[in-house]
């Protein structure tokens, strides 16, 4: 009786004196005070968010497979599969310095190459890796824009070295000018999560692409007039704007780079209602303009109302942002028409008018709606638009970081496009755009047992 | 009143189509399907295996026609289909004893039209 009382008189006391000692020892091993929560709360964030616009990947590989041809499919998708792959590798090890490194000149960033400012030492040096991802990504979705222009008839050669070279050089230096402590940063150019730098980079690529690529066999006849090529998936397509939706409620709010700057609330829903606006609108003007409201522009609506509000979601209210997607989803049919019909470029998926037209007017539209009082809470910066008692000042600087952003990509594109066409080819022949490049880039089709009908 | 069968090239439908068109026929089903004369196949690999296709993708063209209409028609579907290559496709004439209008139960030759 008495061993027993004292067996668990001595346990309490074993049991006190661990908790006693143990509770010091884990709070001294990992002292959690506020900052560092932050620092952790805004790690998270920025991670989640670049997840989120990787996954906009698939959304675009899906709107490419679905609204180019069956037998090309294998051949998209690889294509969209690499300028991720190869550019992620490429922004490791030569774009992330050029990038974000010490500024030269105010043109472009000159260390941090191969990630050699990441450690997992320090605090700081594991953010970096975190700011990596995020970047990354933003790098993958403006090359990733320009295989659906170029789709269905680039030899994928030409396309693999195009990855490395726009995630190497020509993205990241714009991305030094606007966010990377560069001159157009510097002269207050507001683009919070890259109408110019991501998407306009991307539109104007892919614009220099498909004039030194040609249009595919059978687009144009030789009066001039315009066939058209049916996407042979619209679900498919579908899909790929739902996720690319899905996906951009981290491209936009993740731009703060911080969970704890709350204003990540507000640019969601700029966002989002930009998004919507530009559906609605863009299914209005299409059903005036053709008869019928027309399944795959609205679609593209969608798109160009995220482009337009992707440089302005931190600087514009949520009427603004409406009025932002409601103009892309109006300009984005007519562009598309004006690029086919007028200038006789063949651009399958609308990428030019979707994020190069879109994304000028969403870098110019920061110059027309953004307020203060968002601006200043969201860290954008705290100015006035033309709406809103600013006078032409921020308009005007935006102007100039569309007129430069479009001459260095445009040419340094054009300049790429030239040396792959007169050494590895760029265009693949008739016969192959015939059979399809899924059986003469890769060998193998995408649609084993379906019969594909097609005629052109 | 003979039943002309055509099989050519997919992507040479379109011409074909132009050519009958401008020959004053109009009336035509068209089927996919798979073939293979003089053309050979092509390989494929499937994930380190290879894989010979020899029968290729083909349309058929059916039309019906009365006797009059039989060369101006064998004549635009060459003239709409031939590229000078192997692969360009065959023409077969069948007699066609009997041709019927569901609409209005028209016989012969004035249900061809």
């Amino acid at each position: 009786m008495v061993n027993r009382l004292l067996c668990r008189k001595l346990k309490k006391l074993i049991l006190a004196f661990v908790i006693l000692t143990g509770l010091p020892l884990t709070i001294m091993a990992g002292e959690a005070t506020a900052s560092s929560n932050a620092v952790a709360i805004d790690t998270v964030w920025i991670l989640i968010s670049a997840f989120l616009v990787f996954f906009m990947q698939a959304g675009f590989a899906l709107v490419e497979v679905g609204f180019t041809r069956a037998k090309n499919a294998a051949n998209i998708l690889m294509k969209n599969l690499m300028d991720f792959s190869i550019g992620s590798l490429a922004f490791w090890a030569i774009g992330f310095g050029l990038m974000f490194g010490a500024d030269k000149a105010g043109l472009f960033g000159s260390n941090g190459f191969f990630l050699s400012a990441a450690s997992p030492a320090t605090a700081g040096g594991l953010w970096q890796f975190a700011y990596w991802m995020f970047q990354t990504v933003f790098a993958a979705t403006a090359a990733t824009i320009v295989s659906g222009a170029m789709a269905e008839r680039t030899r994928f050669p030409a396309y693999l070295i195009y990855s490395f070279f726009i995630c190497a050089f020509i993205y990241p230096v714009v991305g030094h000018w606007i966010w990377g402590g560069g001159w157009l940063g510097n002269k207050g150019m507001i683009d919070f999560a890259g109408s110019a730098v991501v998407h306009s980079v991307g539109g104007w690529a892919a614009f220099a692409g498909v004039i030194f690529l040609g249009p595919r066999l059978g687009k144009y006849n030789a009066d001039g007039s315009s066939n058209a090529i049916p996407g042979h998936n619209i679900p498919l397509a579908a899909l790929g704007v739902f996720i690319l939706w899905f996906g951009w409620f981290g491209f936009n709010p993740g731009s703060t780079t911080s969970g704890t700057n709350l204003s990540i609330a507000t640019i969601a829903v700029t966002t989002n209602l930009s998004a919507a606006a530009g559906a609605i609108m863009a299914m209005f003007t299409a059903w005036k303009r053709f008869g019928k409201p027309d399944t795959s522009m609205a679609f593209n609506g969608v798109l160009a109302g995220l482009v337009a509000i992707t440089a302005p979601c931190a600087s514009v209210s949520p009427l603004s942002a409406i009025i932002i997607g409601a103009v892309a989803g109006v300009l984005v049919v007519f562009s598309v028409e004006f690029i086919d019909k007028a200038l006789r470029l063949d651009d399958p998926v609308g990428a030019i008018s979707v994020h190069g037209v879109c994304g000028i007017w969403g870098t110019l539209a920061v110059g027309l709606f953004a307020q203060s009082a968002y601006g200043k809470s969201s860290g954008a910066g705290a100015v006035n638009g033309l709406f809103f008692g600013g006078g032409f000042s921020q308009l005007l600087i935006q102007l100039l970081g569309v007129i430069s952003v479009g001459a260095w990509v445009f040419g340094s594109a054009s300049f790429l496009f030239f040396i792959l066409k007169k050494t590895v080819g760029l265009r693949a022949s008739d016969e192959e755009q015939l059979k399809g490049l899924d059986i003469t880039e890769h060998g193998m089709e995408s649609y084993a047992g379906f019969q594909i009908f097609t005629t052109e | 009143m003979k039943m002309i069968i055509a099989m050519i090239q997919p992507h040479k439908l379109p011409d074909v189509k132009k050519a009958l068109y401008k020959a004053d026929v109009f009336k035509m089903t068209v089927t996919n399907t798979l073939g293979c004369g003089q053309q050979r196949g092509y390989t494929e690999t499937y994930r380190g295996v290879i894989h010979k296709v020899n029968l290729l993708k083909k349309v058929r063209i059916e039309i019906a026609v009365n006797d009059d209409f039989v060369e101006p028609t064998i004549e635009a579907i060459i003239k709409g289909a031939g590229t000078g290559n192997i692969g360009d496709g065959k023409i077969f004439v069948l007699d066609l004893p009997e041709c019927i209008r569901i609409r209005t139960g028209e016989r012969g030759g004035d249900a061809i039209g």
